[in-house]
């Protein structure tokens, strides 16, 4: 396929480990430890597990799987509060896939759907909106979810719900913002990442500036990536770069999707729509300001929380789950505690292991299971 | 989630609505244009373009330009990397 195939040539990937190894090593070594890299999309993250990246990369460099999947984030509140939506009798719950199977308190939305809640997958919140054109009687709710890739999408659906006055149709919204929580990760004393992959798109959508505003406060080298290997590995070769030189700024790989001022029309219908919440609530990592947004006091008829009570409730993660450690980069997600048993893909007791984008799921797939379970046990101090 | 992928438009079905239909690997499906027509690029301008595609929106025009500029970087450093090889091959 144009524009993908081009992307994915195994000769040059293997130019590009010969040439990142050798910045590596030397950079490595004066820092004593591997050079860390966060890439902070989900999306990256997949890509570089289905690509199998990680394991040909050489050990001077290490990637740090940041907390940028969606589904991995979202508190398990608000997946009861889904619930709660989804299982009112006159409601017709749309979602994208990802989101089903992470657990509530109490429930899953696939688990819901098996006690016969009506809840429907869609591929685009359009798809959502003409099911409540065709279901006058129904009142649907989209679950909008995700960075700011996906609010363009949901804004310009509800532009057109108002547009044609559909009455039925509201979103539950659930968005969260980037760079908030990017800046709580650079503000943590314990953090210490070299450089960052940078989310492709969502700079397709909000631009060069927010990110190269950090890049210059933090002094963090920074190079927005797209989502094939050799874009991501060029991209990693452009951060050693930057690394070596001193200079640390924010870069372009993405240049052929991502325009330096994002996508106005997009970020236009975003402002008439949304507002910035004064926090939101991030699953393992607590509650960060201004992190989220919510529907504007103007499109209030389209907001499901305003529309139906949303119970809202803090639900605290079971105990034994390690998944905040793992979204800051402390541990590694194999060297959580219930990795690999009881949590599993199959049965997830957090959203790490939920979705594909998720770092434990992409460990626990693509990853050797027994290698690293021992790999762990070698790690614990005998007792 | 923040996954795309590539299509050219082949047909603008409704201008007011700002509907168009996209060729994604031979499949053919209708996407909403709205992020990337504004008064300089009026919609029928885009027929032929090639677009990232997410959850129905075409998100971002595909620059070619660009998509060969960062080809060419890989290039160059494959290149210098044969050369660096070549150079301690030399040397042992
Ligand atoms: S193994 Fe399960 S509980 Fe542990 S961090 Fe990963 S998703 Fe969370």
């Amino acid at each position: 396929m144009k524009y993908v195939d081009e992307f994915r040539q195994p000769e040059k990937a293997e130019a590009l480990f010969k040439a990142i190894d050798n910045l590596a090593a030397p950079l490595s070594d004066k820092l004593a430890r591997a050079v860390h890299i966060m890439e902070f999309c989900g999306g990256h993250t997949h890509a570089i597990f289905r690509f199998g990246l990680e394991q040909r990369l050489s050990k001077s460099v290490e990637l740090i799987h940041g907390p940028g999947c969606p589904v991995c984030v979202l508190p398990m509140g608000r997946v009861d509060d889904c619930v709660a939506l989804a299982e009112r009798p006159e409601v017709i719950f749309t979602t994208f896939g990802d989101a089903m199977r992470v657990p509530g308190s109490q429930k899953s939305l696939l688990q819901a759907k098996a006690d016969g809640a009506d809840i429907r997958m869609v591929y685009s919140p359009l798809d959502a909106l003409n099911l409540a054109k065709k279901n006058p009687d129904r009142e649907v709710i989209f679950f909008a979810l995700g960075f700011e890739t996906t609010m363009p999408s949901t804004a310009l659906t509800v532009l057109q719900a108002a547009e044609g006055n559909i009455s039925n149709f509201s979103l539950f919204c659930n968005h969260i913002t980037t760079v908030p929580i990017l800046e709580s990760l650079l503000d943590s004393p314990t953090f210490n990442i070299d450089g960052f992959v940078v989310p492709g798109h969502v700079s397709m959508v909000v631009g060069e500036k927010p990110f190269a505003t950090i890049a210059e406060r933090y002094k963090k080298p920074m190079v927005i990536t797209g989502f094939e290997p050799l874009d991501i590995l060029q991209s990693l070769h452009m951060l050693l770069v930057q690394l070596q030189s001193g200079k640390p700024c924010l870069e372009n790989q993405y240049a052929r999707v991502v325009q330096k001022a994002g996508n106005i029309p997009g970020l236009m219908a975003m402002q008439k729509v949304f507002e910035l919440r004064e926090k939101f609530d991030w699953r393992g990592l607590g509650e960060i300001d201004k992190s989220g947004v919510k529907i504007t006091e103007e499109y209030a008829a389209f907001d499901a929380e305003r529309k139906f009570a949303v119970p809202n409730l803090k639900v605290d993660d079971p105990h034994e789950c390690q998944c905040g450690e793992v979204l800051k980069g402390e541990i590694k997600p194999w060297q959580c505690k219930v990795f690999g048993a009881p949590c599993t893909p199959q049965n997830p007791l957090g959203a790490l292991m939920v979705s594909s984008e998720g770092a434990c799921a992409a460990y626990y797939s693509f990853g050797n299971t027994k290698e690293l379970l021992d790999k762990r046990q070698e790690a614990r101090p005998s007792k | 989630m923040c996954l795309g992928i590539p299509g050219q438009i082949v047909e603008i079905i409704d201008a007011e609505k700002k509907l168009g239909k996209a060729d994604v690997s031979g499949v053919k499906r209708v996407i909403n244009l709205a992020c990337i027509v504004d008064e300089d690029n009026p919609i029928q301008s885009t027929i032929g373009q090639w677009v990232l595609i997410h959850v129905g929106f075409a998100m971002s025009k595909i620059d070619e330009q660009e998509a060969s500029r960062t080809l060419q970087l890989l290039n160059e450093l494959g290149e210098a990397q044969r050369e660096i090889l070549e150079m301690e091959l030399k040397q042992q």
